[in-house]
């Protein structure tokens, strides 16, 4: 097991002919992933890298039977991807597009409640389960298969963390990047449950960052709900207020979002902040009780 | 994006929400020849981009147009928190039996645009949240079907009692939600929203925010747009791909990644020091990039010293490493730079910045600690 994804998930990459989706298709299946069709409206019936590629997300879902896709189209267009896609009936959508409208994203939140699609993003790295499928941009080489869940609202961050863990001896079951967006896809809570219910995951790590109240509301789940340990970091502790560090969902605004109020509430639920990312490994072990 | 009152007033217009009358004057001059010579009460408002213009007296009251003349020469050219004035709004002053506010903003947690409403106006709205949330009426929009007019009756009956002032209201909050959507706003508040003694509801302060992603296809919004000198910094980096933004310290940072930028900038500052900047570079190993970062990052002369840092996922190190070779050799700086790289092929771009000669570190503390050190000789 893992969650979301696992070596049976059959993936779609939308704008499979753009650069970036052309690059990261060939970086994708050198993984292992199977990718069993692109989708670039008008190509279809080509080929890119001996991938097959549709004119529609439809067509592709009847001829391959995927259930997931992932999403290059440049950020004008990725609304409209992602809707394609849930109406196609794909269950786990990742989008990777960096910059979409937020309103654009507000239009898509009830469909895919509607019709029950899960999102990943937009403005993320992807997910991977080591060893099994990997979905987006993540660097390959850093993970490994093991017990340790993780969820991020960041990228090279992420990485940096997974590389510690990996190097810290402790593997991974599946890693999330959430995307640094306001409005997103699933979040700390959806995926906390996911790690909760998954037999192979024994800890989580949480890394969030200032802005919005997800990680209060995380804090409250885990208080609550969660038998796993959590450890969590929150970057962008030293911002100041009222300034968009770089993800459009990392700002402080009138006083809420910030780092302290963060760190306090994980606290309070009996989770572990690292006051730095090294520290990381160290607190998951210590939980683990290795 | 931020806009000015003058500039939401302006968009209110458009949008058929009832505003005073007002002009917007960037000298005295221009407050003589286009202010009428009467004795009308008459407000003069300081457009800066920053809250608390009143506390800072940038918002003054004038009985004649002579007044009106005066009380712009002492706001113009003042500063507040930072920023100079440059234009005034002097509107009529209107009467007001009651004030209230009203708001737009994306709620993250609802997922959606939500309506905010309080018979508490005219003071900062996140003090009433802060002390009494009972006061504030919330509700959430529906993207499909937008605000509908029962939807809107049902907030204003909440501040309204005579049926003809609900409807007035009621109408405002329509007109407020479509111009939110079709100038894809990130905020839109009334504050106040004031109802005169002979019955009117009027608006009387604004506050627009945009959504930065969305401004390709808001060409009129971008017009408005207008920057700080620091501001005009970060957008000519954005242009570059590049997400810069500027800080009180002496620690120039130079990072790939939002997330690991901000991490950054908390190390330097658990370890004693005080980042200059955040810079994100994004996932580009391209040397015309890293030059021009440098660039930006050394135009601030607060910056003792730099930290680079790294971490090499789809972009390899190596590559990394060459580019940011390539730029030091074109930029020939005095300032000290620490370099750490880390991730794919990380031991072969340290040892390119080592045979270029200079330091290298492998972590992220460690190299924060270096900078600082670096910085206070």
């Amino acid at each position: 097991m893992s969650i979301l994804i696992n070596k049976d998930t059959k993936v779609l990459v939308q704008g499979i002919t753009g650069r970036d989706g052309a690059f990261h298709t060939s970086k994708m299946k050198d993984y292992g992933t199977n990718i069993v069709g692109g989708i670039s409206p008008g190509k279809g019936g080509s080929d890119v890298g001996g991938v097959p590629v549709f004119n529609t997300v439809e067509e592709a879902v009847k001829a391959t039977g995927a259930n997931a896709s992932v999403i290059f189209v440049p950020a004008p267009f990725a609304g409209d991807a992602i809707l394609e896609a849930s109406y196609a009936g794909v269950d786990l959508v990742v989008c990777i597009t960096e910059g979409v409208p937020v309103q654009d994203m507000l239009k898509v939140t009830p469909v895919l409640k509607q019709n029950g699609t899960k999102l990943v993003g937009a403005n993320c790295p992807g997910l991977i389960t080591p060893d099994e499928c990997l979905i987006g941009i993540l660097p390959a080489m850093i993970f490994k298969k093991g017990n340790v869940g993780l969820i991020s609202r960041s990228g090279t961050l992420t990485y940096e963390v997974v590389n510690m863990l990996t190097e810290g001896g402790l593997g991974q079951s599946t890693c999330v990047g959430i995307g640094g967006d306001p409005v997103s896809g699933l979040y700390f809570i959806d995926l906390l449950e996911m790690y909760e219910n998954d037999p192979e995951t024994d800890a989580v790590v949480l890394i969030g960052e200032i802005g919005g109240d997800a990680e209060e509301q995380a804090a409250a789940f885990i208080k609550e709900k969660m038998t796993k340990p959590v450890v969590a970091f929150i970057a962008g502790q030293s911002a100041p207020p009222g300034k968009r560090m770089g993800h459009a969902g990392a700002i402080i605004s009138s006083g809420s979002g910030t780092a302290e109020e963060k760190i306090k509430a994980f606290n309070e639920a009996g989770v572990p902040v690292a006051n730095e990312p090294g520290k990381i490994p160290g607190l998951v072990k210590e939980k683990l009780g290795i | 994006m931020k806009i000015h009152e003058y500039q939401a007033r302006n968009l209110f217009r458009k949008y058929g929400i009832p505003v005073p009358d007002g002009v917007v004057c960037h000298s005295v001059e221009e407050v003589e020849k286009n202010v009428p010579n009467d004795e009308k009460l008459r407000v003069v408002k300081a457009q800066v981009h920053v809250g608390g213009r009143g506390k800072a007296g940038g918002v003054k009251l004038a009985k004649s147009k002579a007044e009106a003349v005066e009380k712009a020469g002492q706001i113009l050219g003042m500063d507040i928190k930072g920023l100079t004035v440059e234009k005034v709004l002097v509107a009529d002053a209107v009467d007001i039996e009651k004030e209230f506010y009203v708001g737009l903003i994306n709620d993250r947690n609802s997922k959606s645009v939500t309506l905010m409403a309080s018979a508490e106006g005219g003071v900062e709205i996140e003090e009433v949240a802060r002390v009494s949330p009972e006061k504030i009426i919330k509700m959430s929009i529906d993207p499909t079907m937008g605000l509908m007019d029962w939807q809107a009756r049902k907030i204003a009956l909440q501040l309204f009692r005579d049926p003809k002032e609900m409807r007035q209201a009621a109408a405002i909050l329509v007109k407020l939600y479509r111009l939110y959507v079709e100038t894809d706003s990130s905020l839109a508040e009334i504050n106040p929203l004031v109802l005169t003694p002979d019955k009117r509801v009027l608006a009387i302060d604004g506050k627009m925010n945009f959504d930065d992603n969305a401004l390709f296809r808001q060409p009129e919004i971008l017009k408005m747009r207008e920057s700080t000198e620091d501001e005009k910094k970060e957008i000519e980096a954005n242009e570059k791909g590049l997400s810069y933004i500027k800080l009180d310290g002496n620690i120039g940072c130079m990072v790939n990644g939002a997330g690991l930028a901000m991490a950054t900038m908390d190390m330097i500052k658990l370890y004693g020091g005080e980042p200059a900047n955040f810079l994100d570079i994004g996932g580009s190993s391209n040397p015309q990039k890293v030059v021009e970062a440098m660039s930006i990052l050394l135009s601030d002369s607060n910056v003792k010293a730099v930290m680079i840092n790294i971490f090499g996922g789809i972009t390899r190190c190596d590559d990394v490493a060459r580019g940011l070779v390539t730029a030091l050799q074109e930029i020939n700086t005095d300032i000290p730079v620490v370099i750490r790289l880390s991730g794919t092929n990380a031991k072969e771009g340290l040892e390119i910045i080592r045979e270029y000669g200079l330091p290298t570190v492998s972590t992220m503390s460690e190299a924060a600690q270096k900078a600082i050190e670096l910085s206070n000789k």
